[in-house]
């Protein structure tokens, strides 16, 4: 026990030290922007007693982003927080979008606090990035970089020689961000009324995630594998007493998973390909209703220049839910039954115009055996180096309301953003 | 004494022939190929900050302001490219990997440090515009003699500087005809290119606006390319410049997309 705290007092000495040298950093770097962001259902649905509600989001926000290194470059410190006031909200408050501090060695660099890690070679379609998202700002149009959250980890980036391994810790689990009813109509597949109880995770030891991966060239191939140990981040629902319930618990199962991806060049493009295994550990045989089934994703993708400026991405997505016989077995009348095997479709179509100030992009989300779909057509134009101005639409199509894109099909909406960097 | 003549006679012929000839000139594609190797290729490693301002006819301005280095492989025409950008404020931070290939399709990676996503690049186009300037990708990396024929059209002053005057035919499709050069014939770089379209018009131009010898190297530190067309050029000011500081490898890898070095920031 003490020399586990021996260890420790040297460890945070050493971060002491580090720091110490910090202080006599170059000077830090200060940038951010300003941006107004505002997002209009035009589905026309109503929305209750309360009235029209077409605004799905209205907000001005402040970024400020901080950056340090010291004067070797061993150490360093970044930050973004943004200051924010949301009129559908009818609230302002304050977002730590990052704050971490690096510790760069030769062989090995450690980041510690709040921050954004992206795997996967897949796009907005994600086999094994199992860190948080926020689904909501996807839908509302707001810029791409809010579909990531920041989590409070620890990170440590190895690289000994031939291969990189990278290790986060998350010590306190978040979920990821749905849309909810305070801003989208949402069909409620439990009866009227039923009050929500959310688990809250205990800050325990035993509920820290681990993900891990490790990287490697083989030519100019990129491979990585995968393994983490975390939660369904997407909730689990169920009431308390099917004959007659009084509430919804809503819950985070525990998930492992394990993955691989390639991506390289080929014919011109790139293609990328990515599978994973979903162990969903408290629901093995597939006999829970209310969770997950373990299951298998593959994602195969190619993206090629059509002409000057111009690219074509696809890519196809299969998800293929296991033991699907006890989960068939097991489902409650009236509730609809998913597929077995789940096809998804992407295209994205980028054109670049004006010298690359205006970029043109539409991107759809076709589910093959869902029959639904999701369209996101942009246009982006730098007006100057500082000014940034994007229209756009979330579009959804859907057949049935429980599919992924057909729960929200009434949220149809057009989104403009303006920013000012600095 | 028959021995003496004929020797006697060689050395006369020889001296005639000496005599008679003009000065050698190295064969068209040999002087293309120094000139690259100059311009593209100088020393075994780069480092150079470079500031864009791309003008357009109105007389609005936009900056790119980034962190170039360079790294020339084992083989000839292997090198590698790491970019930081320093500006314009929305892309700050964002790094950009090439790997760049005598004979196949460049490999390109970009990193967008909002959402820490390295991203591949699809990339079989390297007569596309840099970042939105009158530059293309291969305007910055350069290209492999064997993409162009090349005859030597003259010998030539230009402000000064005795040029060879090429001519070169891209062998492949491309957005040019054909293209004029004018190479230094002591220092072998290009003072001067026009590019023709196929109605013998010159839609772009590119002059060496300021030369240095730095390292050992001589190296154009501001240079400009007009379009045209549009009517907007491009200048570009190399800052800082160095050669051959033993960049080590793994700064053109993955891993330093997404982790920029201090030294590049």
């Amino acid at each position: 026990m003490r020399a586990r705290a021996r260890a420790v007092i040297t460890a945070l000495g050493a971060l002491g030290l580090t720091l110490t040298g910090a202080a006599s950093a170059r000077a830090v770097d200060i940038g951010g922007f300003a941006q107004v962001n505002y997002a209009a259902r035009i589905s026309g649905a109503p929305c209750g007693a309360a009235g029209p509600c077409d605004f799905l989001l209205g907000e001005e926000r402040l970024q400020l982003k901080l950056e340090g290194t010291s004067e070797q470059g061993r150490s360093g410190f970044a930050a973004k927080v943004d200051l924010f006031q949301d009129a559908v909200e009818n609230r302002a408050g304050v977002e730590v979008r990052e704050a971490f501090v690096n510790l760069t060695g030769k062989h090995a660099a450690l980041r510690v606090g709040r921050q954004i890690v992206t795997w996967g070679a897949g796009d907005l379609v994600f086999v094994n990035d199992v860190f948080p998202k926020d689904w909501a700002a996807l839908f509302t149009g707001r810029p791409m970089e809010y579909l990531k959250v920041g989590s409070g980890a620890l990170k440590v980036d190895l690289h000994p020689g031939a291969f990189d391994a990278e290790i986060v810790v998350l010590p306190i689990f978040q979920p990821d961000r749905f849309p909810t009813a305070n801003r989208f109509i949402l069909p409620d597949p439990f009866p009227p009324g039923l009050p929500r109880l959310e688990e809250q995770k205990d800050r325990s030891l035993a509920n820290a995630e681990l993900a891990g991966r490790i990287s490697h060239y083989l030519s100019d191939w990129g491979l990585s594998l995968y393994a983490c140990r975390t939660f369904f981040r997407t909730p689990a629902m169920a009431v308390d007493d099917p004959a007659a319930p009084s509430s919804v618990h809503i819950f985070y199962p525990r998930l492992n998973t394990y993955g691989v991806s390639a991506t390289g060049s080929f014919m011109g493009g790139v293609a990328s390909f990515e599978g994973g295994y979903l162990d969903s550990r408290e629901d093995r045989h597939g006999t829970n209703p209310a969770i997950e089934n373990s299951m298998l994703k593959g994602l195969a993708g190619y993206s090629y220049p059509l002409w000057r400026d111009a690219t074509l991405g696809l890519q196809g997505y299969l998800e293929r839910t296991l033991d699907y016989g006890a989960y068939r077995a097991t489902l409650p009348a009236g509730f609809p039954a998913r597929d077995e095997r789940r096809w998804l479709a992407t295209v994205r179509l980028t054109q670049l115009m004006w010298n690359q100030t205006l970029t043109g992009s539409l991107f759809a989300f076709w589910g093959v055996t869902d029959h639904d779909g999701y369209l996101i057509p942009s246009a982006r134009y730098a007006a100057t180096d500082n000014v940034l101005v994007e229209i756009g639409g979330n579009v959804f199509v859907a057949r049935d309301s429980h599919t992924m894109f057909g729960a929200l099909d009434r949220n149809d909406n057009v989104y403009a953003t303006v920013r000012y960097s600095f | 004494m028959n021995k003496v003549l004929m020797r006697l006679a060689c050395l006369v012929c020889l001296t005639g022939l000496l005599t008679g000839a003009a000065p050698a000139q190295p064969p068209a594609a040999e002087i293309e190929k120094r000139s690259l190797d100059s311009f593209y290729a100088a020393g075994r490693d780069m480092r150079v900050r470079v500031s864009m301002v791309l003008t357009n006819q109105q007389g609005g301005e936009r900056k790119r302001e980034l962190t170039m280095l360079r790294k020339n492989m084992g083989s000839v025409g292997d090198q590698r490219y790491y970019m930081y950008f320093h500006a314009p404020p929305d892309v700050r931070g964002t790094t950009f990997l090439i790997w760049k290939y005598p004979i196949k399709d460049d490999d390109r990676w970009i990193f967008i440090p909002a959402i820490k996503l390295v991203r591949r690049i699809a990339a079989s186009d390297r007569r596309s515009s840099f970042v939105g300037s009158d530059f293309t990708y291969e305007d910055v990396s350069g290209r492999d003699v064997t993409d162009e024929t090349h005859s030597l059209l003259r010998s030539e002053a230009l402000d000064g500087r005795p040029c060879y005057v090429l001519e070169s035919r891209p062998v492949g499709s491309a957005d040019y005809a054909r293209r004029t050069s004018w190479i230094d014939t002591e220092r072998w770089i290009p003072l001067k290119e026009e590019y023709f379209d196929s109605h013998g018009r010159s839609i772009r131009v590119y002059t060496a606006d300021r030369v240095e010898e730095i390292g050992g190297h001589w190296t154009v530190t501001h240079r400009t390319m007009r379009n045209l067309q549009t009517g907007q050029r491009t200048e570009v000011t190399f800052q800082d410049v160095s050669y051959d500081q033993g960049l080590p490898d793994n700064l053109f890898m993955e891993r330093a997309l997404r982790e920029p070095p201090a030294s590049v920031r």
